[in-house]
């Protein structure tokens, strides 16, 4: 029983000393000129809580490149309550929006009261008491920012979903990968899998759940998919050659994924209880990076069978097979937005490899970043912001960007480098 | 800058440590008519799991020296296990034929040995086209030993893509110095 304590202690300081160091930091790069001037007013009452309430709301917002906070410094006065409010002193600064709470402690945990209000129309637009548990605070911060987004913009908050990535450090024999899942913000980090081995390709199950991703633990790559809650995890394949570039179909029940084992990289379809494969593509090229359309019906990858890599989308009911990026010598790793009518890529220009935006209506390709080696772009569950990675000095960081490219920001890590971050699904 | 991964490229330590960092999803159910917040995500902790190191099993090694890089006729494996290539290619350098000529020599006369070609391409584009390419040297490594007379069962291709750079650095030294087979026995 000591044994076992003591066991379990040394894990939870090893977590404890991870966690240290894989948060990552939030730097804003670009604001979006088109930004709402909105005022969150510090929640009176919260002063001694470990989370300031109403930055981190603050943060949110401007992240998502729709809103531009005022600055505290610019307040005239604190109001608490809808009732305070001097619309006329927020009009004069020119703040369209304003959230204003309180906040107290509830036994272990906190009570927390905020509203919304339009201050043109001087109008109460959302007002809610919110409880969280010790430990959640930031959370329930997280959920104050959904409301708040969505009342505005109509569109779904994604301030409570989580990225995974992958951290390494070292060169050449002696590095150390690991893979980890963190909030949106970049905080509350927890180590899933580490290992002197590559680790890449994370990749969320539609219920964010799961996640895939390829391990070369045992020398040679392999997929692996691992239940975050227990830990527990399975090997989904290990072929001789690639195994490659896992993606959950929506339905949750299949993988795409690219495998060697026939002698060059060709997309397949595993059917996860079954175990059964479907092969999808077959040329004498590279053919990997799947990525599924969100109404299941056809696939996205990547394909060099014309020359340089270009983005394919295969129908599943035809059989066809179609190419889809003509801008260029190279477009990779394309991501579907979540309404299916856009994809978003990897494309080669005179400066280097950023992420793009293609509307498979137009097919017209925009570039979104302005960065050289930009790689994985994953999107937001609500299809707002794409993260990638990216080149900050001579370290690996993720960045991100609004899929207008109008706002960007970089999550800087303060060891080793991030890379291969994949946003999970809306998880609440 | 060679790369020491091919000396004992069994010798590496597995020590891979699974955590099991409880990473429940934000399970918030509030927000509903009361505006209640049940933040239950949990803190478990799980125990570390540690592979043994697996030991490496020297093969040759009993030859007499006489140690020309990559020019021994004796047991011994060939000294450059490292070739080279352009940028966005997987053609043989001409340069490197000869110490893909030892090394298909060695191989044919040690019919027990066997290599595990190891490919890697330079940072630049995605990770997993990347993979791709880079088993496409592998492999082209491959085909030009076979038609060297090395029988397929004693060669195995692994590609580690972008993964694992010999060099860091965003210039085309270190560019040049990543686009690389490794003999890995």
């Amino acid at each position: 029983m000591k044994a076992l304590m003591t066991s379990w202690l040394a894990a939870v300081l090893l977590l404890a000393s991870s966690l240290a160091q894989a948060n990552l930091t939030i730097e804003i790069t670009r604001g979006s000129d088109r930004a709402t001037p909105i005022a969150v007013v510090p929640f009176a009452g919260g002063d001694d809580f470990p989370e300031d309430v109403a930055q981190v709301i603050h943060d949110n917002l401007e992240r998502s490149g729709y809103f531009a906070p005022l600055p505290r410094r610019q307040m005239l006065d604190r109001p608490s309550d809808s009732s305070e409010v001097r619309y006329g002193s927020w009009r004069g600064l020119d703040v369209r929006y304003l959230v204003v709470g309180s906040a107290s402690r509830e036994g272990d945990g906190f009570r927390l009261r905020y509203e919304l209000m339009d201050v043109s129309g001087e109008r109460r637009m959302l007002g809610e008491l919110v409880t969280a548990d010790r430990g959640e605070l930031r959370g329930a911060a997280h959920y104050i920012s959904d409301q708040i987004f969505e009342a505005i913009t109509g569109i779904r908050g994604a301030f409570q979903t989580r990225i995974a990535y992958v951290t390494a450090q070292g060169l050449g024999d002696n590095m150390q990968f690991t893979l980890y899942v963190a909030d949106a913000d970049g905080r509350n980090s927890q180590q899933v899998l580490s290992s002197p081995e590559p680790i890449l390709s994370p990749a969320w199950s539609p219920d964010g759940r799961r996640l895939a991703y390829v391990s070369f633990e045992t020398e040679r790559p392999a997929i692996y998919i691992q239940d975050l809650a227990s830990g527990q995890r399975v090997r989904a394949t290990s072929f001789e050659g690639i195994n490659g570039a896992p993606a959950w179909s929506p339905d949750g029940r299949r993988l795409a994924m690219s495998l060697s084992k026939e002698g060059r990289p060709e997309i397949y379809v595993m059917d996860i209880a079954s175990r059964d494969f479907q092969r999808i593509t077959n040329s004498s090229s590279i053919d990997t990076e799947p990525a599924w359309a969100p109404d299941g019906r056809s696939l996205l990858f990547t394909s060099d069978r014309s020359g340089g890599p270009q983005l394919y989308r295969h129908d599943f009911s035809s059989g066809e097979q179609k190419r889809l990026t003509f801008t260029g010598n190279y477009n990779a790793r394309g991501r579907f937005s979540p309404d299916g009518e856009a994809i978003f890529l990897i494309h080669r220009s005179s400066n280097g490899f950023q992420v793009a935006r293609q509307d498979l209506d137009s097919g017209r390709l925009v570039v979104l970043s302005d960065s050289r080696f930009d790689e994985s772009p994953s999107v937001a569950p609500n299809g707002t912001m794409v993260i990638f990675a990216t080149q900050q000095g001579n370290s690996g960081v993720l960045g991100a960007v609004t899929a207008d490219g109008r706002a960007s920001f970089r999550l800087p890590s303060a060891s080793g480098d991030v890379r291969e971050p994949a946003w999970s699904p809306f998880l609440n | 800058m060679q790369p020491k991964r091919g000396l004992k490229p069994y010798a590496r330590t597995l020590a891979v440590a699974l955590s099991l960092a409880f990473v429940a999803g934000c399970s918030s159910s509030g927000g509903t008519q009361d505006g209640s917040m049940d933040g239950t995500r949990g803190g478990g902790a799980g125990g570390g799991v540690a592979g043994s190191g697996v030991s490496g099993s020297q093969v040759g090694g009993t030859g007499i020296g006489t140690g020309g890089a990559g020019q021994q006729a004796d047991g011994r494996i060939p000294q450059q296990r490292t070739i080279y290539f352009e940028f966005d290619s997987d053609r043989i350098r001409s340069e490197f034929e000869s110490v893909l000529a030892s090394h298909a020599r060695y191989l044919r006369e040690n019919g027990g040995a066997r290599v595990v070609l190891q490919g890697h391409t330079d940072e630049r584009g995605t990770r997993e086209y990347n993979m791709a390419l880079g088993e496409r040297r592998a492999r082209s490594v491959e085909r030009f030993l076979s038609v060297q007379g090395v029988s397929p069962s004693q060669m195995e291709v692994v590609s580690y893509g972008e993964e694992r750079p010999a060099a860091r650095g965003q210039n085309e030294e270190a560019h040049a110095q990543n686009r690389r087979v490794v003999f890995a026995y």
